[in-house]
């Protein structure tokens, strides 16, 4: 060991699951995740710049079951990358960092992102009123 | 921060860490883009998700209609930058946490620069065409 003072990195391996770690890997799995619909979002526009042919297959494709399905997951990934991200800028400016308040702020993130998403579909599909 | 133990054994000068000379010559140049591109990002990704709640069910031309208003185009084109940014800078770190091998992390690291460069810039000639030809 060269120097006994460093923090060590908590181990996956060893370490039982927490609120705190969960969240932390979720927001970068969702990161990677968005990185994804940041290509889909790419292709759709350019689909649509390329004529209504392109446009309607990639329609086609997005309106299927499984592109629905995809979407959807991309619509919690956005929500929860965006509202854990305003627990990062707290972070940032020194808010936030007890035990007590990571729990509570972790829980809100959760509630909140799959609220956001459930709403955003219902609102898209006319059972919820739009803005 | 600065009064760590490891701080204090360092023989790097203050003026040399606050100008940014760190072990990586970077500074916080990195941390900094990725907060502000992700601040950028809260009202432009809103608008975005409002925008396609709104656009569900559009056909081509409804679509090309709404993508044409001059508002509109010039909030894709930020929202576009300002995500593959933000995605090209999350990107690297992941791979600088997990990939070890020094040729695959260049390669990779590579890939995503020139990946995310190249899909904003295809996104935004097609928002321009949708925009500027009809």
């Amino acid at each position: 060991m060269p120097d006994d003072t460093r923090p060590l990195s908590p181990h996956l391996q060893v370490y039982r699951p927490q609120i705190t770690s969960i969240l932390s890997v979720t927001h970068r799995a969702t990161g990677v995740v968005l990185a994804f619909a940041a290509l889909l979002l790419a292709y759709w526009l350019a689909s649509a710049a390329y004529g209504p042919e392109a446009f309607g297959r990639a329609q086609g494709v997005l309106e299927s079951w499984f592109g629905r399905l995809i979407l959807f997951g991309f619509t919690f990934s956005l929500f929860y990358h965006m509202c854990n991200g305003i627990r990062h800028l707290g972070w940032d400016m020194l808010w936030g960092f007890d035990m007590a308040k990571l729990r509570i702020t972790g829980m809100i993130v959760v509630i909140a992102s799959l609220s956001l998403t459930v709403l955003s579909w219902l609102m898209a599909y006319g059972h919820v009123g739009k803005l | 921060m600065i009064n760590t133990p490891q701080q204090k054994r360092s023989l790097q000068s203050k003026l040399g860490r606050v100008r940014g000379l760190g072990s990586t010559r970077e500074g916080v140049h990195h941390w900094w883009a990725q907060r502000m591109s992700a601040v950028a990002l809260l009202p432009l990704s809103l608008w975005f998700v409002y925008s396609l709640i709104s656009l569900t069910g559009s056909d081509y031309d409804a679509f090309h209609a709404w993508a044409g208003e001059f508002g509109n185009s010039v909030f894709l084109m930020l929202f576009v930058v300002a995500m593959f940014h933000h995605a090209q800078l999350g990107l690297q770190v992941v791979i600088e946490d997990y990939v070890h091998s020094e040729v695959w992390k260049m390669g990779m690291l590579l890939f995503v620069k020139y990946g995310t460069v190249l899909f904003a810039a295809s996104a935004i000639f097609a928002v321009l065409k949708i925009s500027l030809a009809g």
